[in-house]
């Protein structure tokens, strides 16, 4: 573990980014301490520049505190991130695990079911999903799983396929193991690093597209999101351009932090990298 | 002509308002200067220019420059002649008598006489407006008299029958390219012809309306202006830098977002004015289900009232565009009653109603959940919604927002599925026009703009119809008043606003606002000064 620390903490970045990351998810677990109350009560005068008023980062059209707004923000965003991201593992590891496993007609079928989803443009087929079931933040998690897990179950059934005929699963089967445990128990754990790295990237995706949809008016009415600040903000960003510049910081920062974190756990899972590691 | 005799002539008194105006501006050192193309906006895009054949608000803007009414209404609902020029009412106060303009003539050319006016009100508006028909249906008569004379007589008298009269209700429209034709798909209707002081010029759909000056228009020397050019600009932001930069010199209704009006107020070369919507006079309100409970019980509904601030809807939300409600019937309608007031702004209140309407605060102190639909009109109707969840969640009542399309919000209103939303309807200058529809149980239809909430009290009923059949003002004014106390009690609705629209212009241009229909006048003595 420490070795794999060690590995992770040589690239910068990605401890620039689990920085930020601890920083985000310990604004979000400690939103309701920092501003007790909620982020929709009318705190101050609307309009209020950052800095008056005691508001770290103004007020908006209707005296709400900014600052509250996007750390109450970082749990929806952070919820919609990880939940989704898990249901999309959850549903791309086991097609893609079957498809790999099984090979034959299966892989097939299930291959071509994936490239079904995948020629839709995520984003069209996300919103659709979304006016469809009405916005509601189980809809918006659903939809931004559904449009996500194709490339998961890509890359599993690609690492499926390769260590589908190594030589420990063959003895594995020789010795008369079940084939769920094999995938459970022997190949998945092996394939875990490219999942890994790509789980990380895919939060950073659906809190983007979570955002987009806020932005757009199709986020959860009753949750105060990042992309609803940035929306409620567009069209009043001539007299007060921190209710949509602030969020938007939080925004970047944020799957910034991911994508560096993604990019340090590649560099640390990547068994090439590993032995020039070793070798120093 | 003994009876013409006996009838009170009122054209005198009613042209009196519009000479004071001439006067108003020669004495400032103004005078009408002819030449200029006013340059202005137009948002949406309307479907077609025939009034009647469509009755959009962007319609009703542009089109009420190429077609007349036979009156135009004052800011306080007074008549004033615009295609008639006296009209008279008989003792028995069913019979109306219009004498018409003499020296009018249609776009084409062609005369206007009293056949066209019979026409526009007992087939042309009669089969195209429902609102039109419901009041139009109680003609028992339409006679011309000679050419330039009408005369209609109702069956029972109907005291707001003159307020029909306005070209944003009944436009008159040419008999001889309508009559005998379907109205909707009449092929004229791409070039509309009308007696109004412009005539249609070019339309380039995306773009832009031009309207162009009329020379046989029948005030002499007037239009002022050469021509308006509508430009569309479906882009809030757009249309506010085009004002800002004067590509527009006027901007109204919707073209300037509520945020955007205090940057222009501060502009010194343009004017904001929020009048000139007093004939429609909007009101919105939250609309409340009456079969769900416990928006049934007269204290729950009582209690919402008391801790909403609408003083800060109207300041914080409107810019102070428009101004709070006090109860069903707008200020600036006929026969509002000032002594009947709503619930005030009291949080302590509220809560002691919702105790004693047994709704005890239960886990996180809430006390009931009740869902709302927010209206998707745009930006200002969500932080409404917004602001209304948080006031109300001061008080325990938790309210769950729903997002929806303005197609599933009108079908989910008109069908009764809802909790609450927010609603805003014209109130047309009278009680009977305009609210009594939202009120009267028998009026509970699935259809949008009628009873959908599903209030009914017969007492209510009872003096809606009083005030409707009664012939004299003052009775008409005692049912009102009776009723608007009745119902400030009740508050079958939660009234939030008495809306209005700002209309920005720059300051050379003259005499924008001066009916209470606003930019719904003919235009026909608006002109740019040097």
């Amino acid at each position: 573990m420490s070795a794999f620390l060690r590995r992770f903490a040589r690239n910068r970045g990605a401890v620039v980014g689990a920085v930020l990351l601890v920083l985000v998810i310990g604004m979000a677990l400690f939103a309701p301490l920092l501003f007790p109350g909620s982020p929709w009560d009318m705190a101050g005068a609307p309009f209020q520049p950052p800095g008056e008023d005691g508001m770290l980062l103004g007020t908006d059209s209707l005296g709400r505190d900014v600052a509250a707004g996007i750390a109450y923000g970082a749990q929806v965003s952070l919820i919609v991130g990880a939940v989704s991201t898990a249901v999309a593992l959850l549903i791309g590891v086991a097609l893609g695990a079957v498809a790999g496993y099984l090979g034959g007609w299966a892989d097939d079928a299930i291959m071509r079911f994936t490239e079904f989803f995948q020629t839709i443009p995520s984003f069209v087929l996300a919103i659709l999903l979304v006016a469809i079931f009405t916005p509601s933040i189980a809809s918006i998690i659903v939809a931004i799983a559904v449009v996500s897990w194709p490339p998961v179950t890509r890359v599993v059934r690609a690492e499926f396929l390769s260590l589908r005929n190594r030589e420990f699963v063959q003895a594995a089967e020789v010795l008369g193991k079940r084939p769920l445990a094999i995938v459970l128990t022997d190949i998945l754990p092996n394939a875990l690093s490219p999942i890994i790295v790509l789980a990380s990237l895919m939060t950073a995706t659906a809190i983007l597209l979570e955002s987009s949809l806020s932005f757009l008016g199709l986020g959860d009415p009753n949750m105060m999101s990042w992309g609803f600040l940035i929306g409620s903000g567009r069209s009043v960003i001539r007299l007060a351009w921190w209710m949509s510049v602030f969020p938007g910081l939080a925004i970047f920062l944020t799957v910034l932090a991911l994508n560096l974190v993604g990019e340090g756990l590649s560099d640390a899972l990547n068994p090439r990298l590993r032995k020039r590691g070793a070798a120093h | 002509m003994t009876l013409l005799a006996r009838r009170s002539l009122l054209a005198a008194a009613a042209a009196a308002p519009a000479l004071l105006r001439l006067e108003e501006a020669l004495a400032q050192g103004i005078a009408p200067r002819r030449g200029g193309t006013l340059q202005t906006m137009l948002t949406p895009e309307p479907p077609v220019l025939v009034l009647g054949v469509n009755n959009q608000g962007p319609t009703l803007i542009a089109a009420s420059k190429i077609y007349q009414g036979l009156l135009k209404f004052s800011p306080t609902l007074e008549p004033l002649p615009e295609l008639a020029k006296s009209w008279a009412l008989s003792d028995d106060k069913r019979t109306y008598t219009f004498r018409l303009q003499e020296n009018v003539t249609w776009h084409d050319g062609k005369p206007f006489t009293a056949e066209d006016v019979i026409f526009s009100v007992m087939k042309f508006h009669m089969e195209l407006a429902p609102r039109a028909r419901g009041i139009f249906s109680r003609i028992r008569e339409a006679v011309a008299e000679d050419a330039h004379t009408v005369r209609f007589t109702l069956e029972k008298p109907f005291e707001p029958f003159l307020l029909m009269f306005d070209v944003t209700t009944v436009a008159i429209v040419p008999k001889h390219v309508y009559d005998g034709t379907d109205y909707r798909t009449n092929p004229a209707n791409a070039r509309p012809i009308g007696t109004g002081p412009f005539r249609f010029g070019e339309w380039q759909r995306g773009n832009f309306i031009r309207l162009e000056r009329y020379e046989g228009y029948w005030k002499p020397g007037q239009p002022y202006l050469d021509a308006i050019i509508y430009r569309i600009v479906p882009d809030s932001q757009s249309r506010a830098l085009a004002l800002q930069t004067g590509q527009a010199i006027l901007s109204q209704a919707n073209d300037i977002e509520p945020f955007d009006v205090p940057r222009f107020r501060a502009q010194p070369n343009l004017e904001v004015q929020t009048k000139g919507w007093e004939y429609f006079s909007p009101l919105s309100w939250i609309e409340t289900n009456h079969r769900v409970a416990p928006l049934g019980d007269v204290r729950v509904r009582q209690a919402i009232a008391h801790a909403i601030n609408r003083d800060f809807i109207a300041q914080r939300l409107w810019f102070g565009v428009g101004k709070p409600a006090t109860g069903p019937v707008a200020s600036t309608t006929r026969f509002f009653d000032a002594t009947a007031q709503m619930p005030k702004y009291d949080v302590r209140a509220a809560t002691q109603l919702l105790d004693a309407a047994g709704l005890k605060p239960g886990a996180g102190g809430v006390r009931a959940t009740i869902r709302h639909l927010v209206l998707p009109y745009g930006e200002v109707w969500s932080r409404l919604s917004e602001y209304l969840k948080q006031s109300l969640r001061q008080v325990g009542i938790d309210l769950v927002l729903e997002s929806t399309d303005a197609g599933s919000w009108a079908r989910r209103i008109a069908g009764w599925e809802y909790e609450t939303s927010i609603n805003f309807v014209y109130q047309y200058g009278d009680p009977s026009l305009g609210v009594e529809r939202t009120y009267v149980s028998s009026n509970i239809q699935k259809v949008t703009f009628t009873n959908t909430g599903g209030y009914s009290n017969p007492r209510v009923d009872a003096l809606f119809a009083e005030a409707r059949e009664a012939a004299d003002p003052a009775d008409r004014q005692k049912a009102f008043s009776a009723v608007q106390k009745l119902l400030v009690e009740e508050v079958p609705q939660i009234w939030l606003m008495e809306m209005a629209f700002p209309t920005i212009h720059e300051r050379k241009l003259h005499n924008v606002i001066q009916l209470g229909t606003g930019v719904h006048a003919c235009f026909d003595d608006v002109f740019l000064a040097a």
